[in-house]
């Protein structure tokens, strides 16, 4: 019995320490230029317990800082993808991808070429 | 079984192969409205196969799955290529051609830069704008800055004054790393105290300012950031030598002491020792002088822990000589056998910062900050004697976090301020001595939101309890408003409070014959009642493209109303006049400013301003003295392209032009020693060259007032400066003519 209590204090201590207020994350989100970042910012911090976040346009990380009791990755990610932006596990729908403006469009290869130059 | 239903998996696309894709074409607009682009070209990258848009845009092409690159194209346009991976209508966008050098011309620093997006009107002034004007010290910085006006004080000290909105500089908040500095008794020269080299960057804002520094800015806050050891070069030196024999050295030296910590010592002195008196009033056209001025920094960094901190120390000793050619202080001090002036002031500084950044939470921050000044003047302007010691002790406390998320951020806080001063004084009329304590403690919040698109806003309050001005309230406000690409709208309004030191702040009083009264004897300081302004301020900044080059134009427009004013009234020539104000006093300021990238390299920016500032003199609602109400500014500067060598020419002019300003009034003076009503135009003209040799040296020649404009009688009664109508601060223009100086630059990186 003692031992179990140990176990579950120590599980309980894990799980509360996970679900921390401050959790950080890094992701990688499509997209090329301000406007994109500025999009992608805004949606993430729409999504309630999201409390930072900043998107590299170099780059295209995404430095997450959330409150994991109140959000989730996943729901992050859905809330990126509905404004038109994909992740690695969650790809916006043709509909959602076409929404953002027409200079933003990240999937066309000759599009990233032109906001390299 | 299986088999069948790969087929027919794979039907619609070996039937796709056979079939035609179809679009639309797009003009592309900010509103993403769909306008169909007519008469298109559309056409498969290295093949014959293409077509035109009809009226509504659309196309219809063979297609087959080796064709991958469709090509958009359309004159005005930028050429698209699309990549088609599977057959579906096409919905394309493009872009007008002028939009083109946005995306392709390399985004260069500028060397002042406006913010499209904070709520503060605030430009950044980077060094690179600094060495456009080599000279010398803080006070000389802003000559190639239209948001500010540079004035000669008077024809003695060879001051120079700044004003902004159509204020003098004891309206502004000036700080040095946020620290205020340049305030009581080091009002009038302060600016000259902070060699040009030592300032990595400027920032002004225009109106109201933060709460986070204090109650007492009105017009504006100026902040001087300075070289850093551990971003500054290890070794600088800069020797500055000019025609008129003024000499100045500027050293830098920065070192590692460890991983963790790092010094710099700065070292600056400049020295004037040739007279001058180029209109044969009698007078030098400037001061003769000494100045050495050290800073000692110590840096602490380290970002494992998230702890930066500052320790510096400066020591400043300034001596200036002023007056008739052939006064010698020796024998002539305080005699009446010739006029002359001496200021000699000895200042030392210790200030420490400490900032810690949650490593965790880079939200969450705090910054303490401490600063301890010693200051002493002891002067004379002829038979008036004025010494002034002003110690003065500041801390400030500052939280910085979020709420909720990032679009919501507050900044919070505690300050204390305590000031001594001591003044003596030998001027007929006034007190031998005043003394007073001033301090202060106050508490602030400052709110900032951003939509991070079009909205951000920043409301500031700040609560102060202070030994002579009571206890009151500081509001500031500012705002900014996006509606369409590359604009801001921004309004502002705030409060200011502040205790006038006026014998500080217009020490020229004592180089005229004036007798100088204290109208009001029930106030608590020098019987004075302190100064209380509201601020407002509303601003549009537009960028656009003109030719295909980057340009942008501002409109801004701000008010001060002063509640209540010290006013300094010099409208009788014989009586130098404080008292409260009585009526209205404002200044009413209207700039229009733009910035043109001619071409690449080539930058002009132009200005113009409108000033109206009035106040309630007992003798009448008057134009205050000595500002003119029209100004006119240009700058072109133009840098040639950086080559791999490092090598580079530069090329800058500053053009000014002031028109006509109000003489304060002479009528009741005889003749022979009144002016007129107003002062003539004046338009001056300086430039600089600067070849860089390589990214280590580089060398610089310029000119100030090339074009040798001169006010030919700044002081009144220069015959006679013992007689009752002596007076230098009837000064409008250049005293000295044009002056040309060379320097250099040498760095170790």
């Amino acid at each position: 019995m003692k031992k179990i209590t140990v176990i579950a204090i120590m599980l309980l201590a894990t799980v509360t320490f996970a679900q921390s207020k401050n959790e950080q994350a890094t992701i990688e989100v499509d997209g090329v230029c301000m406007m994109c970042k500025s999009r992608i910012e805004k949606a993430c911090l729409a999504t309630k317990g999201v409390k930072s976040a900043n998107w590299s346009v170099e780059t295209h990380e995404l430095k997450l800082y959330y409150n994991a009791q109140k959000t989730n990755l996943d729901s992050i990610k859905t809330k990126i993808a509905s404004v038109g932006h994909d992740t690695k596990d969650i790809k916006a729908t043709e509909e959602q991808y076409l929404s953002v403006h027409p200079c933003c469009r990240y999937r066309d290869d000759a599009l990233k070429d032109e906001h390299k130059e | 079984m299986k088999h069948l239903i790969y087929l027919l998996l794979l039907w619609p696309m070996l039937n796709g192969a056979q079939d035609k894709i179809s679009g639309t074409i797009f003009e592309a607009n900010n509103n993403n409205q769909n306008l169909p682009l007519a008469g298109a070209n559309v056409y498969w990258l290295n093949t014959e196969i293409g077509a035109v848009t009809n009226l509504d845009g659309e196309f219809n092409l063979p297609y087959n799955t080796n064709y991958k690159k469709l090509v958009v194209s359309y004159v005005g346009f930028k050429t698209d290529t699309l990549t088609i991976n599977e057959l579906k209508p096409i919905k394309h966008w493009l872009q007008p051609s002028d939009n083109l050098d946005e995306v392709t011309v390399t985004s260069r620093k500028r060397a002042t830069a406006k913010s499209f997006l904070s709520a503060t009107n605030v430009m950044t002034v980077s060094s690179d704008e600094l060495l456009k004007a080599a000279c010398c010290n803080l006070s000389e910085s802003f000559e190639t800055n239209p948001s500010i006006d540079v004035n000669f004080a008077d024809a003695v000290s060879g001051t120079r004054q700044i004003k902004m909105l159509g204020l003098t500089s004891p309206y502004i908040l000036i700080a040095t790393e946020n620290i205020p500095t340049v305030r009581g008794a080091s009002q009038a020269f302060g600016l000259s105290f902070i060699p040009g080299t030592w300032v990595e960057s400027i920032q002004i804002t225009k109106g109201a300012g933060s709460v986070v520094n204090g109650f007492e800015s009105i017009a504006g806050q100026i902040n001087a950031e300075l070289v850093k050891p551990t971003t500054d070069n290890k070794f600088f030196v800069n020797f500055y030598g000019a025609s008129s024999e003024r000499m100045e050295l500027n050293t830098h030296f920065n070192t590692n002491v460890s991983e963790k910590w790092s010094t710099g010592l700065y070292l600056h002195g400049n020295t004037h020792n040739q007279k001058h008196d180029v209109n044969n009033d009698g007078f030098l056209d400037m001061p003769l002088y000494n100045q050495i001025n050290i800073m000692n920094r110590w840096q602490y960094t380290n970002p494992q822990k998230g702890l930066v901190s500052f320790i510096n120390l400066k020591f400043l000793n300034d001596e200036k000589q002023a007056g008739q050619v052939d006064f010698n202080p020796d024998t002539d001090k305080l005699t009446t056998n010739y006029w002359g002036s001496e200021i000699d002031t000895k200042r030392y500084e210790i200030s420490a910062k400490l900032g810690y950044v949650n490593p965790q939470i880079p939200w969450q921050s705090v910054g303490v900050q401490t600063a301890f000044s010693g200051h002493k003047q002891e002067s004379y302007y002829g038979l008036n004697v004025y010494e002034i010691n002003h110690n003065s002790l500041y801390a400030n406390v500052i939280y910085n976090s979020i709420i909720s998320d990032s679009r919501h951020k507050i900044k919070t806080g505690l300050s204390y301020t305590y000031d001594h001063y001591d003044e003596v004084l030998d001027v007929d009329n006034l007190n031998p001595n005043y003394e007073r304590t001033e301090n202060s403690v106050g508490a602030f919040f400052e709110y900032n939101f951003d939509n991070l698109e079009k909205l951000n806003l920043t409301a500031g309050l700040r609560v102060d309890h202070h030994n002579l001005l009571g206890t009151f309230i500081t509001p500031r406000f500012h705002a900014r408003y996006t509606p369409w690409g590359k604009s801001a709208f921004r309004a502002s309004f705030g409060r200011g409070k502040r205790s006038a030191n006026i014998f500080a702040e217009n020490q020229s009083v004592f180089a005229t014959s004036r007798s100088i009264n204290v109208l009001n004897n029930s106030g608590e300081i020098y019987g004075l009642d302190p100064e209380i302004a509201w601020n407002y301020g509303l601003s549009y900044l537009q960028g656009f493209n003109l030719f295909g080059r980057k340009a942008d134009v501002t409109l801004d427009f701000y008010r001060t109303d002063f509640k209540n004013q010290v006013v300094v009234d010099y409208e009788n020539p014989q009586e130098i006049n404080f008292y409260n104000l009585d009526g209205e006093s404002y200044a009413n300021s209207f700039q229009v400013e733009m910035n043109y990238n001619v071409f690449k390299g080539f930058d002009l920016r132009t200005a113009y301003k409108f000033y109206d500032v009035k106040t309630d003199y007992s003798s009448g609602k008057l134009e205050k003295p000595l500002t003119p109400k029209h100004r006119v500014f240009a700058n072109a500067s133009y840098s040639t392209a950086l080559k791999d060598d490092g090598k580079q020419w530069k090329f800058d002019a500053t053009y000014n032009w002031l028109g006509t300003q109000r003489f304060s009034s002479t009528v009741i003076n005889p003749t022979a020693f009144q002016l007129g009503d107003r002062t003539p135009t004046v338009a001056t003209l300086n430039a600089q060259i600067t070849r860089v040799f390589s990214p280590k040296f580089e060398v610089y020649l310029g000119g100030e007032n090339i074009t040798n404009v001169r006010q030919d009688n700044p002081v009144l009664s220069a015959d006679d400066p013992f007689g009752s109508y002596f007076d230098t601060t009837f000064v409008y223009g250049p005293i000295f003519g044009s002056m040309y100086y060379a320097g250099l630059r040498f760095k170790v990186l």
